[in-house]
């Protein structure tokens, strides 16, 4: 069958085409809707209608079974300290995306741009890195924290995620293609020092990188659950990962509380997302397409 | 390669120097203690007794290894067979030229990949809620004779963590497939149509050629993914599930390791799972030779 597309067909599959793409973005934002209105109900009225609380007010919605409480109740539990996990997170997430991006994208540079005599070794070492499952140094690396003391502290949970391979790589490629020698030589003409080239020169050059980076590495840390869980045991330390999962282990009926608890937990990283999307996806789709 | 020559020695190392200390200590060095520590037998950090290839041996023995591994499987392929489909399809509606907003909807269905996954099987326990769970509620009203109290989490644990990956992972795999059609060259598709090619043809032939590199890159990606597997059920389930449904490979191993303290036997089940996935890559680049992965 050729493509004869006459303008009333066309207008058909235009409509097709947006059916689907409509009805695939329903079903993906139908667990967020639930979330936010299971985060507003209170515990009486939690399974009245699965979105908003059903009874005879506007709408046939009971508007008085809606509530902040729940939010109320995250904070003041003297049970567990939910600001705390929030401050951890932050913490957390920050600091180790921070180094990791810094790391990656220094030795990245020394491997894309610079002649050394272990340049070659090295760059097969970080090839050869990729394929290290994670779950494979969990066991090995808990022992290693515990000879060293650090296990139960943020140094054990943060040193073994700030020398990603996988980043070394990607500034690697990033730099290789948009970091021109005869910009370094000139900038060296000019006197300015190795550091300054590359704070001032080379970063700006993969500033895209460095945002999509960060952004990865942040949401790694802050999504991060069984690295805290095996390396942390004062309930203090826990991320919100961590603390969301004790939190359904002990308040598995109280459905409102864990439901604002995970919304308050996944707003920033999906306000952080907005912020930086555009470069986040093209990112993450450079290291796969050739742009 | 183009390498600067004119810089003073130091430099390189300087920038080398922080990741490849850290690499060396957190990562190269625990690598080895994991071949290492897989001979062993463990109580705890403290303890250990060189047990040879006993560890292998008992997992070869050791049902629910077994167990764990037949549900990993059942996990990726599922992830990957019915994933993949729904991504690519999604990639080519949204790739569309008549296709507005193509932003928005490249936004929401990326979304669900920003949400961890704790916080994922938190939201889900409650979508699979046996009596009042959203899931259940819905298919009730929408299928006629749809049994009253659907099991999922208590027997059907693997079509539910299915559902759940689809949900999670299919708007994040679109978004490789949506970047490889677009760099498809637009000539090569009118050329064919000029010769008479049908839109399946077209597909076959010149669509699904051009984005082969991509396409096995993002199989490759979901399926190490899915062999790793751990937070979903655990959190989901609260651990293992009726009779183990729920048990996969890195839970076996964290369980092994850090509920029962022997880390030798949970190095051993990750050497086990290493070789798995480097097999699958090997195999993947056996595959895609010719075209390039990256």
């Amino acid at each position: 069958m050729a493509m004869v597309e006459t303008a009333e067909s066309r207008r058909w599959i235009t409509v097709m085409v947006y059916g689907l793409l409509i009805f695939f973005a329903i079903i993906t934002l139908v667990p967020f809707a639930y979330l936010i209105c299971g985060a507003m109900k209170s515990k009486d009225v939690f399974f009245d209608g699965q979105f908003l609380p059903g009874g005879d007010g506007f709408l046939g919605v009971n508007w008085g079974g809606l509530t902040f409480e729940n939010f109320r109740n995250l904070f003041v539990n003297p049970n567990f300290s939910f600001a705390r996990s929030i401050v951890n997170s932050l913490f957390y997430a920050s600091v180790s995306s921070v180094l990791a991006t810094l790391f990656s994208a220094m030795g990245g540079y020394a491997l894309a741009k610079f002649r050394f005599r272990w340049n070659g070794l090295l760059t097969g070492l970080v090839l050869a890195a990729l394929i290290i499952p994670g779950p494979l140094l969990l066991a090995p690396l808990y022992q290693l924290l515990f000879r060293m003391g650090i296990l139960n502290s943020y140094a054990g949970l943060i040193l073994p995620a700030i020398a990603p391979a996988f980043g070394v790589f990607l500034f690697r490629q990033a730099m290789l293609k948009s970091v021109p020698l005869e910009l370094m030589e000139a900038a060296r003409i000019d006197g300015c020092g190795e550091i300054r080239i590359f704070f001032s020169v080379v970063l700006p050059l993969v500033r895209p990188m460095v945002g999509a980076f960060l952004l990865i590495t942040f949401l790694g840390a802050w999504n991060n659950f069984i690295w805290p869980q095996i390396v942390l045991q004062t309930p203090e330390l826990f991320p919100l990962a961590v603390s969301i999962a004790q939190l359904k282990g002990i308040y598995s009926t109280d459905y409102g509380l864990l439901m604002a608890g995970t919304l308050v937990s996944i707003l920033p990283v999906m306000a952080l997302f907005l912020m930086l999307q555009r470069e986040f996806i093209s990112g993450l789709t450079s290291g796969a397409v050739k742009g | 390669m183009n390498l600067s020559a004119s810089h003073p020695r130091w430099a390189p190392y300087f920038f080398i120097g922080p990741f490849v200390v850290v690499f060396a200590i957190f990562v190269v060095y625990p690598l080895f203690q994991s071949l290492v520590l897989s001979f062993q037998q463990t109580y705890g950090p403290q303890t250990s007794v060189f047990v040879g290839t006993k560890n292998f041996a008992d997992l070869a023995g050791d049902p629910a290894f077994w167990t764990a591994l037949r549900n990993t499987f059942v996990y990726a392929a599922a992830s990957v067979l019915i994933q993949l489909p729904l991504s690519l399809g999604l990639a080519m509606l949204l790739n569309r030229p008549q296709v507005k907003g193509r932003a928005v909807f490249r936004l929401v269905y990326f979304s669900p990949a920003l949400v961890g996954i704790v916080f994922i099987a938190v939201i889900f326990s409650l979508i699979f809620q046996e009596t009042r769970g959203l899931l259940n509620v819905f298919l009730k009203g929408v299928i006629p004779g749809f049994p009253q109290e659907f099991p999922w989490l208590q027997v059907y644990v693997m079509p539910a963590l299915v559902i759940a990956s689809i949900w999670m992972y299919t708007g994040f795999n679109m978004i490789y497939f949506l970047a490889a059609l677009q760099n498809v060259d637009r000539d090569q598709i009118e050329a064919a149509v000029m010769d008479g090619a049908n839109r399946r043809q077209v597909f076959w032939h010149v669509t699904l050629p051009a984005i082969r590199p991509v396409a096995g890159f993002v199989i490759l990606l979901s399926a190490i993914g899915s062999m790793q597997l751990f937070e979903l059920p655990w959190i989901l389930l609260g651990g293992a599930g009726p009779e183990d449904r729920g048990l996969t490979v890195v839970m076996y191993l964290f369980m092994n390791g850090f509920q029962i303290g022997d880390l030798g036997y949970a190095s051993a089940i990750g050497w086990s799972l290493a070789i798995l996935l480097m097999g699958m890559t090997w195999i993947q680049r056996r595959l895609t030779k010719g075209g390039e992965g990256r």
